[in-house]
């Protein structure tokens, strides 16, 4: 395999860890959860700061996940006690987070860990995360199995229900909000000992990244109807690293890359809300059939009375 | 079974908009009653339920459930005891989830929701024989989601829900109001049926007057926040539409049965 699609394939599978948290926040709890961002380089910056101190590498990978769900937490708390908003909590969260990254990074915007042994000293760094990515997807599938999961699942389909059963949805949330941001952390984390340092705007444009993944990764598959979460996540992932090193091959500049990513979710999002970016030549097919389809709705509904 | 006394609500207070739903209001429920509340709009019939299930904290007042006073537990706590069906049928089940998964929620309820799976294989017989009860033909539907069901059968599902874990209490708000009137009729006959059936101590409120006349062995109209209604026993039986108009005729508020 040539090195840009091995490091395709490898970036692809940190971020999709990242994109499985997004998952939780962004499409089970319906929680628009906008401190992903700081949390992935919370990730990073413990990481680093721990690996440096000579700590052993793995060991800086469980650390990260506990101070992102602590991240989580925060968010959590900021919605659910003190009734603020969740997208303005979130980014409370993610402005402290800023100052408290620089702070633990000893006030350097950079902090590199070449001469120090990390989780890919010595080893295939493809095999190192195919096996961390897999073990997320499956405690990720199995989770949402769960009694738990179900409960998370609940929650953003409708909350109502969940109250009824006597549940504290308060807690479950921010739970699932911390749980969210561990996944974060963990890829951030994975992240700066995978390219050797820890940036402080590492984490810019990462509920972006997200977004898209998951929108593209569900568009894909709810047409085949195929719904294992943890797949879409790392296939939407995958096509949406793809999609930018390709923009990077034809001679984009990488500082174009927020905008292209911009503009790819908007293409996505588009055709997963209307389909109009394939079918606008078939406008009056689709008029026609639009037509059908909602009489045949109508007896249905007629039927069911 | 259920007291209510003293209770008082006064929404937006101190403000303008001021309005006192309910002063020093009481109200005795017994076990196995199944109450029809009537009243028009404003009368205060849901925030009555919203006060009983927790969603809404009375200003003063107390109410006991079962011997014990609940009068500060928020909403989540009432809830282990009270089961509660909403006038949108979206309300009462996870759309997403298929009938299956809703059902082994319920099922759940009052048990812990750790780590354990949540679905059961051994449980599909039962869940059949539950939804064949309604006559639907929701037992073969066991693995579709619940969107794809019509108002009258999520209703009917969001009953047996609400019902499989034997509540203390079962709270009907206009559950009925969102469906076409054939199906309000069919939902009507399961809600009589499960709640004779288990012997459910029930408040429903509703619109419907025949409905209020027909089911349920007490009735009760709210008006401005008192009860200016109450009847039950044989007189709730022999009870007719022109009967009850009659019981306030002198009262110049038409909007009783708008």
């Amino acid at each position: 395999m040539n090195s840009f699609v091995t490091s395709i394939i490898q970036q692809s599978l940190i971020f999709s860890i990242t994109v499985m948290g997004i998952y939780i926040s962004y499409k089970i709890l319906k929680f628009a959860d906008l401190s992903a961002d700081g949390s992935f380089t919370l990730g990073a910056s413990v990481s680093a700061i721990m690996i440096t101190k000579g700590f052993n590498p793995f060991t800086s990978l469980i650390i990260s996940m506990l101070v992102g769900a602590l991240a989580g937490l925060m968010t959590g708390i900021l919605n659910v006690k003190l009734k603020i908003q969740d997208i303005l909590s979130s980014i409370l969260v993610m402005v402290g987070l800023y100052s408290i990254n620089l702070r633990m990074m000893g006030g350097k915007a950079n902090l590199p860990l070449f001469n120090h042994d990390s989780l890919f000293t010595g080893r295939n760094p493809l095999f190192i995360l195919s096996i961390v990515t897999l073990l997320c997807a499956i405690f990720f599938t199995i989770f949402f199995k769960t009694k738990l999961g179900y409960l998370l699942r609940g929650i953003g389909d409708n909350e109502n229900m969940v109250i009824s059963l006597g549940i504290n949805i308060g807690s479950i949330k921010i739970f699932a909000l911390a749980l969210s941001n561990s996944f974060i952390a963990l890829s951030g984390s994975i992240m700066a000992q995978y390219q050797g340092f820890s940036d402080i705007n590492m984490g810019t444009g990462t509920m972006i990244m997200g977004l898209a993944s998951i929108v593209i990764g569900s568009s894909i598959f709810e047409r085949i109807g195929f719904f294992n979460s943890s797949i879409i996540c790392i296939v939407g992932t995958l096509l949406y690293r793809t999609s930018i090193a390709l923009s990077l091959r034809i001679g984009f500049n990488p500082s174009d890359l927020k905008l292209i990513s911009s503009i790819i979710v908007v293409i996505v999002l588009s055709i997963g809300n209307t389909g109009e970016f394939f079918t606008r030549r078939r406008r009056n097919n689709l008029k026609k059939s639009d037509i059908e389809s909602s009489t045949t709705l109508g007896e249905a509904g007629g039927g069911n009375a | 079974m259920l007291k209510l006394s003293g209770v008082s609500k006064t929404f937006n207070k101190g403000s303008i908009n001021e309005q006192v739903v309910f002063n020093n209001f009481s109200m005795d429920i017994d076990e196995k009653d199944f109450i029809c509340v009537l009243g028009s709009n404003g009368a205060g019939k849901s925030t009555l339920l919203n006060i009983i299930s927790g969603k809404v904290r009375a200003d003063g007042g107390n109410i006991i459930l079962k011997d014990r006073d609940v009068t500060h537990d928020t909403e989540h706590e009432k809830c282990k005891n009270i089961s509660r069906i909403f006038q949108d049928p979206s309300l009462g089940t996870n759309p997403s989830m298929t009938i299956y998964e809703n059902l082994s929620m319920a099922k759940n309820k009052g048990k812990r929701f750790g780590l354990s799976f949540l679905i059961d294989r051994k449980d599909e017989e039962y869940f059949k024989e539950l939804l064949s009860t309604l006559h639907l033909g929701l037992e073969d539907k066991l693995y579709t989601p619940v969107s794809q069901l019509s108002g009258g059968q999520r209703q009917s599902l969001a009953l047996i829900m609400a019902v499989i874990g034997e509540p203390d209490l079962l709270l009907l708000d206009e559950h009925t109001a969102a469906l076409d009137p054939k199906t309000s009729e069919i939902v009507m006959g399961i809600t009589r049926d499960i709640v004779e059936e288990k012997g459910l101590t029930t408040i429903m409120v509703t619109h419907n007057v025949d409905h209020a006349i027909r089911y349920g062995n007490r009735l009760v109209m709210l008006h401005r926040g008192n009860k200016i209604v109450d009847i039950s026993g044989e007189k709730k039986n022999t009870l007719t539409k022109e009967k009850l108009l009659t019981l306030f005729k002198d009262m110049d508020d038409k909007s009783l049965f708008s």
